[in-house]
C-alpha cells in the first residue's frame, strides 16, 4: 500500500469557550498522504492544522469522517505515530539520554540496548556531550534536537510536527530545517509537518497543503519538484515563494472579517 | 549554530567569579549582624534599655552556654523536635494522598475545595481549646496543633502539582506507546513532584513555626514551654533564650530542606508556591 494516510470527508467542530459557540475547526478535509512523502500543512493561525495535526495522532476525535493510517482507523495515539511538539514535549524532570531512552525503557529494552539507542540518536542529531544535561540547561534549538531523536528512537513509522522550530531563531531555524531533512533522506518516513512560515514549507515539502481559515478547509495542495537540499536564493525557490504569497494572501483577506468579528 | 548550542550553565560560569560576589554578599550579612548585637549590648550596658526590658546578648549568651553545659537547652530542643516531627510526618500521611485524589479527580477538588477556603484561614492557635477538649492535655493536642499548620502548604502544592501537569508530556508519552500505569509513575507523578516538594519544605517550615501555640498547652518541656516558664518567672534572658533558639534551628532546618530539594530536584524548574 502506498498510501499512508488516508483523510476522508473530515470534520471537526467544537464549542469554544471564548467565544461561546460552536466553532468549525475543520471542514471536508480529504487528503491522502503517500508513504515516505514529506508533507507541509500550510496556513495562517486559526486554519486548524495544528487540530488536523492532533487528529492523525490520535490526540482527538473527529467529529465526523476518517482518519486511516496503514488502512487502519485511528482511535488513539500511538507509538507508530512520533509527534514532536511546538514547545515543552521533552520531559524537563529527564536528561537527554533518559528522555530519547524513555520509549525504549518503558517497553523493557536492556541498559545496554537503551545505551545504544541513546548513543546512536545523541549522534544523529548532534548532541553528543550533552547526555546528561536537563532540558533546562539547553536552548530552544537543542531541546527540538531532543524532541526529535526521542520520537526517532522510538521506531515510529510516521513522524508528525507541529510548528517544531516555531520559537528558535532564524539561523537556528535553516539550520534545524536542514538537519531534519539530511535525517529524513536516511529512511524516509512519512512526515506531516505544520508550519505558518512559506519559506520552511517550500525548503522542505514534497507537497505543501494549503488549508483556509473560519472554516478549515483544503485551499489548495502544491508540488515543489525543486530538487533536495534546495538553494534558498534560486529563482524558482523564490517563484514559488510568491505564487504560495499570493495564495496566502487572499486567503487571510476572505478570513479577515471572520477573524476580527471573532 | 554556534551561539544556539551553548548551554546556559556555561554562560553562568563565564561571569566573572560568581563565588567572590558569594563571599561579599555574605560579608555584608555577617557585618550586619554583629553590628546589631553590638549596638544592642552598648545600649544596654550604656542603661538605656533596662536588662530586664531587653536582656543584652551578654546576658542571654551566658545562660545559652549555662543550658549547653547543663544539657537542659538539648533536652528541650529534642522534646520540641519530637513533636515537630511528629505533627509533620502525620500531617504528610493525610495531605500526600489526599491531595493526589483531589488533584487527580475533578469532581473530588469541588466537594473538598470549599471546606478547605474556610478552616485555611483559621490559625493554628484557635483551635486550642477543642484540641484540649477532644485530645487531651498530653502530646497527643500538641502534635495535632503541629500537624494542623503543617498540613496546608504540604496539601495545596500537592494538589497544585497534580493539577498542573502538562497535557503535551501526557499526549508525547502516549506516542511513545507508554501504558497509563507508567504515565501515572513516570510522568504524573515526576511532574507533580518539584510541587510536592516545596510543599513539604513549607509544611515543615510551618510545623515549627507552630511549634511554641502548640507548647502553649500545658508542657513541661520543650522550647515553647522555656518561653512560657520564663514569662511566668519573669525570666526575660531566659524568653530570649528560647527565641533565639527557635530562630537559629528555624534557620538551619530550612537551609538543611533547601539542600535536600536541591538534591532531590536537580533540574531547574521555576516553581510557584501556594498556602
Amino acid at each position: 500500500m502506498s498510501e499512508k494516510i488516508l483523510i476522508s470527508g473530515l470534520n471537526m467542530t467544537y464549542v469554544s469557550d471564548r467565544l461561546e459557540r460552536q466553532v468549525t475547526a475543520l471542514e471536508n478535509i480529504d487528503l491522502s498522504i503517500a508513504t515516505g512523502e514529506f508533507i507541509c500543512l500550510l496556513g495562517p493561525s486559526g486554519c486548524g492544522k495544528t487540530t488536523l495535526l492532533n487528529l492523525i495522532a490520535g490526540f482527538l476525535q473527529p467529529t465526523s469522517g476518517s482518519v486511516l493510517t496503514n488502512g487502519v482507523a485511528v482511535s488513539g495515539p500511538g507509538p507508530d505515530r512520533g509527534v514532536v511538539f511546538q514547545e515543552y514535549g521533552i520531559f524537563p524532570w529527564f536528561t537527554v539520554a533518559q528522555n530519547i531512552a524513555f520509549g525504549p525503557r518503558m517497553r523493557g529494552a536492556s541498559k545496554q540496548e537503551q545505551e545504544e539507542v541513546v548513543r546512536h540518536y545523541v549522534d544523529l542529531v548532534h548532541l553528543k556531550g550533552f547526555e546528561h544535561h536537563y532540558p533546562g540547561e539547553l536552548s530552544g534549538g537543542m531541546k527540538q534536537r531532543v524532541s526529535i531523536a526521542r520520537s526517532l528512537a522510538n521506531g515510529p513509522d510516521i513522524l508528525l510536527m507541529d510548528e517544531p522550530f516555531g520559537a528558535l531563531d532564524a539561523m537556528t531555524r535553516e539550520t534545524m530545517q536542514e538537519e531534519l531533512l539530511n535525517i529524513w533522506e536516511l529512511d524516509k518516513k512519512t512526515c506531516v509537518f505544520v508550519t505558518h512560515s512559506i519559506a520552511e514549507a517550500v525548503y522542505l515539502a514534497d507537497r505543501i497543503v494549503i488549508l483556509g481559515a473560519h472554516p478549515g478547509r483544503v485551499k489548495e495542495i502544491v508540488e515543489v519538484t525543486l530538487p533536495r537540499l534546495r538553494d534558498r536564493s534560486s529563482t524558482e525557490y523564490f517563484d514559488l515563494y510568491r505564487e504560495l504569497d499570493a495564495i496566502l494572501r487572499k486567503e487571510m483577506a476572505n478570513s479577515q472579517a471572520e477573524l476580527t468579528e471573532a | 549554530m554556534a551561539t544556539d548550542d551553548t548551554p546556559q550553565q556555561g554562560k553562568v560560569a563565564r561571569e566573572k567569579s560568581p563565588s567572590k560576589r558569594g563571599r561579599t554578599d555574605s560579608l555584608y550579612g555577617v557585618i550586619s549582624i554583629v553590628g546589631c548585637l553590638i549596638a544592642w549590648q552598648l545600649a544596654v550596658s550604656a542603661n538605656f534599655i533596662s536588662e530586664f526590658f531587653l536582656p543584652g546578648p551578654k546576658l542571654v549568651f551566658n545562660l545559652l552556654v549555662e543550658m549547653i553545659a547543663d544539657g537542659s537547652l538539648f533536652m528541650h530542643i529534642g522534646v520540641s523536635l519530637a513533636r515537630v516531627v511528629a505533627g509533620f510526618l502525620l500531617a504528610v500521611a493525610v495531605a500526600i494522598p489526599l491531595g493526589m485524589m483531589i488533584g487527580l479527580w475533578r469532581p473530588m477538588f469541588h466537594l473538598v475545595d470549599p471546606w478547605i477556603e474556610l478552616i485555611r484561614p483559621i490559625p493554628p492557635i484557635a483551635w486550642i481549646p477543642m484540641a484540649i477538649l477532644w485530645l487531651g492535655l498530653d502530646e497527643e493536642s500538641k502534635v495535632a496543633i503541629i500537624m494542623y499548620g503543617a498540613f496546608f502548604p504540604i496539601f495545596l502544592n500537592t494538589v497544585s502539582g497534580l493539577r498542573g501537569v502538562d497535557r503535551v508530556h501526557v499526549w508525547a508519552a502516549l506516542t511513545l506507546g507508554v501504558s497509563p500505569r507508567q504515565i501515572f509513575w513516570h510522568v504524573i507523578l515526576r511532574s507533580a513532584l518539584p510541587r510536592v516538594v516545596v510543599g513539604l519544605r513549607l509544611g515543615a517550615g510551618m510545623a515549627f513555626i507552630v511549634l511554641v501555640a502548640a507548647e502553649l498547652i500545658l508542657a513541661e518541656f520543650g522550647l515553647g514551654f522555656l518561653i512560657q516558664d520564663g514569662r511566668n518567672q519573669l525570666r526575660t534572658e531566659q524568653i530570649m533564650v528560647g527565641i533565639v533558639t527557635i530562630g537559629v534551628l528555624g534557620y538551619l532546618i530550612n537551609k538543611i530542606l533547601l539542600w535536600l530539594e536541591s538534591k532531590w530536584i536537580p533540574y531547574r524548574e521555576t516553581v510557584e508556591e501556594d498556602g
